[in-house]
């Protein structure tokens, strides 16, 4: 027997984050991912998947890159390299964007926060250092970009995050999704904000990396909060239609075909000024040629990343990501077709081992978001 | 009875001519949850190394080699509808497939529970 996929690559030059001995002693099975140690699992996927919507899990995103914007004009010399409207971010608000290439395809995704006196940029961690090259070579030499390596990340999500983390940070619970705020506990300064990427409710704290262990003590104490692993993750955010990058979207990839038109600000799609503006703004008008769409798959095998789509004998196109889903107890996947086969219900099939599995094109999110848009709401 | 196994984490029952192959408790906690078993068609001719079974995790897809040199005489049905056997008895009502055995002097190169158990000890 042996494993024909793995989540990690070949463990050479792999690094350990801050809380590696926190994950061995919690039970974590370590796997390479981004370039570090990372837990895949600690009790089981399915279980952990489970838990998370249902009560509170805490995953590690430490990998992650942590950045900093500052100086006269950041928002507006973002602009230059993202589609998004940051100049009317207020403080304490965030947004999802996208780092683009000159032809409007897609170096990465990430979250833009004003933190006042600063922009925060949360960027992923398997190109990290390739995003922090980019911004260094295209923004101006008077913007100041720190790469805040002294911060873990962890993220706390699930319905029963929002309780759990207000008995640490009460101000946790005034936030709602997309805000931001900064906090202190026990001394340290942190930054929350209400966010993740499991589709439920939750939030992001970044924290001095002296304080992650401590702090994830503290989570892991009340009843409702549980470790989960990078192999929940994943299956999370599929179901809640998330993309992956360097999965679901890459270079070659624009907003439009990977479905992210909302990340295209109004303002911008009127003055455009952002790179590759001209092949976005014509795939918005005219329909971009192929799109990433949702897959629901018939009967219990799983198709996962890199299985062909095939209308009859046709090939129109890949699965990106796929694989069992939890809480909707069958499998399902990502994938890109052409523009006419995107439409919820048509039917198409994907190879598996050679063999023909049907599946239909569904909308995403495949299990509701639960985030908290208003106070009481 | 005797059993059998290989260092693809793989166990061989074998009774007389015929014998009955699975994957390894220890094969079962690695993979985790066990979410979807392909398991070979009858009359299947197998050869030893070669893939014979798929097993499906919620995180990955894993290929099952055959033992030894065969033909398959008999899939396990129940791991369709039940994958998660796999997990919960996967020595027992977890097994995937049986099959005769061209070549009997193949069970030589194999481990017997004992040098399995130690086998693992060093992963």
């Amino acid at each position: 027997m042996s494993e024909t996929e793995q989540a990690g690559e070949e463990a050479v030059g792999t690094e350990t984050l801050p809380l590696d001995a926190w994950h061995r002693a919690k039970g974590g099975r370590m796997v390479e991912f981004a370039g570090y140690w990372m837990p895949i699992q600690y009790e089981g996927i399915m279980a952990e998947h489970l838990w998370t919507r249902e009560n509170a899990g805490l995953f590690d995103v430490s990998h992650m890159g942590q950045l900093a914007l500052s100086g006269e004009g950041a928002a507006q010399a973002l602009e230059a390299l993202v589609p998004g409207d940051i100049s009317a971010l207020k403080p304490g608000r965030m947004r999802y964007s996208l780092l683009l290439n000159e032809e409007g395809g897609i170096l990465d995704d990430l979250m833009v926060t004003n933190e006042g006196d600063q922009l925060g940029i949360v960027v992923n961690g398997a190109v990290k250092w390739e995003d922090i090259g980019h911004l260094r070579e295209y923004l101006p030499d008077d913007i100041t970009l720190n790469h805040r390596d002294d911060h873990g990340l962890l993220a706390l999500q699930g319905p029963k995050a929002v309780d759990a983390l207000a008995r640490l940070v009460p101000e946790a619970a005034g936030l709602v999704f997309m805000q931001y705020t900064r906090a202190a506990w026990n001394g340290h300064a942190i930054g929350i904000s209400r966010s993740g990427y499991t589709g439920e409710d939750g939030f992001e704290i970044s924290l001095p990396n002296e304080a992650l262990a401590a702090f994830a003590d503290a989570l892991c104490a009340m009843d409702e909060v549980k470790p989960i692993g990078l192999g929940a993750r994943d299956s999370l955010r599929l179901e809640a239609g998330l993309p992956l990058y360097g999965h679901d979207l890459d270079e070659e990839i624009d907003p439009v075909e990977g479905d992210l038109g909302f990340a295209i600000s109004k303002r911008r799609r009127e003055e455009g000024g952002f790179p590759g503006a001209a092949r976005i703004l014509g795939h918005l008008e005219g329909g971009a040629p192929r799109k990433r769409v949702g897959l629901l798959v018939d009967g219990k095998l799983p198709v996962r990343e890199g299985a062909k789509l095939f209308d009859g004998n046709t090939e129109i196109g890949v699965v990106t990501s796929g694989g069992f889903a939890p809480s909707v107890g069958a499998p399902i996947a990502m994938g890109y077709v052409p523009r006419d086969h995107a439409v919820p219900g048509t039917a198409i099939a994907a190879e598996v081992r050679g063999k023909r599995v049907h599946c239909t094109v569904a909308a995403m999110p495949f299990v509701p978001h639960r985030y908290v848009r208003k106070q009481g709401g | 009875m005797p059993r059998y196994y290989t260092e693809e984490h793989e166990w061989i029952d074998v009774d007389g001519d015929v014998a009955t192959v699975g994957i390894t408790d220890f094969a079962q906690s690695q993979l985790g949850d066990i979410v979807f078993v392909e398991v070979p068609d009858t009359g299947a001719e197998l050869s030893a190394g070669g893939d014979a079974a798929v097993v499906e995790s919620v995180k990955a897809a894993s290929d099952v080699y055959a033992p030894v040199d065969g033909t398959v005489t008999d899939g396990n049905g129940q791991l369709e509808e039940d994958p998660a056997l796999v997990n919960s008895d996967p020595e027992g009502e977890g097994w995937f497939f049986r099959m005769t055995l061209s070549d009997k002097s193949q069970l030589d190169g194999l481990m017997n529970a004992d040098a399995y158990k130690a086998f693992i000890a060093d992963l």
